[in-house]
């Protein structure tokens, strides 16, 4: 089954969606990070969408989904790389993504992790 | 107004969603949208294909590039055979959903093109067309 590769990095996770995901992929893509937070007891996840050219009420929620899942098990979600033409579409859409931190790429979204995680 | 092309394709399976927003985005270039309204285009196409698959239980996009005297456009509707919309003012109401939604697709859709219409009646099916200009 295809999956969208999730890579260890410290204390950290990092999930590069290169793919028009569908919905069962986001799904599994769902599964899969709880599952290597809880193995992995990351403090963060970076989930990097600078390649997706769009991100509709599904995939949305998918985002919302797993940065609230993270919370609970005591990891911090940076969204890194949204497409500026993708964030203008999402206020339209009238997703306004709550609680999910946004950063503009994925140095940033990781020195933003490290802030949190720190600070707590 | 000229539809200078035309065609479609069969939205009948959650890939298929997939593909009716990778042939949006094609369709969207060709016309000669701008990245934005191409990316409102695709967003709104990919919302309304999931309610084909999800709620009409599989249908079609029909889709047409559109030319008058000044501008271009793309034309996209989506209609299927399912159990339609009973209740069409609840349907077109931000955050209803009958399912696990977030109740965004129909309304969200609506603000993201110029031109929207929905045609359903219980029984009969549903028709959903969108358009956007250049
Ligand atoms: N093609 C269709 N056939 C039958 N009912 C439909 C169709 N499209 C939409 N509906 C009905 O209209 C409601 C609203 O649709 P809408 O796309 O706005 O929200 P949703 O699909 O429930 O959630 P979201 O799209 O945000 O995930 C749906 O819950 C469903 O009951
Ligand atoms: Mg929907």
């Amino acid at each position: 089954m295809e999956r969208i590769p999730i890579l260890r990095m410290g204390d950290f996770l990092l999930v590069t969606i290169q793919v028009d995901m569908h919905d069962e992929l986001a799904m599994t893509l769902q599964d899969d990070l709880s599952d290597r937070i809880s193995k992995t007891s990351a403090r963060g996840v970076l989930i990097d969408i600078s390649a997706l050219d769009m991100v509709d009420s599904f995939i949305g929620r998918m985002i919302g989904t797993i940065s609230g899942l993270s919370r609970i098990m005591d990891a911090q979600t940076v969204v890194v790389g949204m497409q500026p033409a993708v964030a203008i579409t999402l206020v339209e859409l009238g997703l306004t993504l709550p609680g999910v931190i946004t950063a503009l790429n994925v140095e940033r979204g990781m020195s933003l992790l490290r802030e949190r995680v720190q600070s707590e | 107004m000229n539809v200078l092309r035309s065609g479609t394709q069969a939205v009948r399976i959650e890939q298929d969603v997939v593909l009716a927003r990778q042939t949006a985005r094609k369709l969207a270039v060709e016309a000669g949208l701008r990245l934005v309204d191409q990316t409102k285009l695709v967003t709104a196409a990919s919302e309304l294909a999931r309610n084909t698959v999800v709620y009409g239980r599989g249908g079609d996009m029909d889709w047409e590039i559109l030319e008058e005297e000044r501008r271009k456009g793309l034309r996209l509707t989506f209609r299927d055979q399912g159990p339609g919309i009973a209740d069409m003012k609840l349907a077109m109401t931000d955050g209803w959903t009958s399912g696990g939604g977030l109740g965004l697709g129909l309304t969200g859709a609506k603000r993201l093109v110029d031109d929207f219409s929905v045609e359903s009646a219980p029984g009969q099916g549903t028709r959903v067309m969108i358009c956007k200009w250049t």
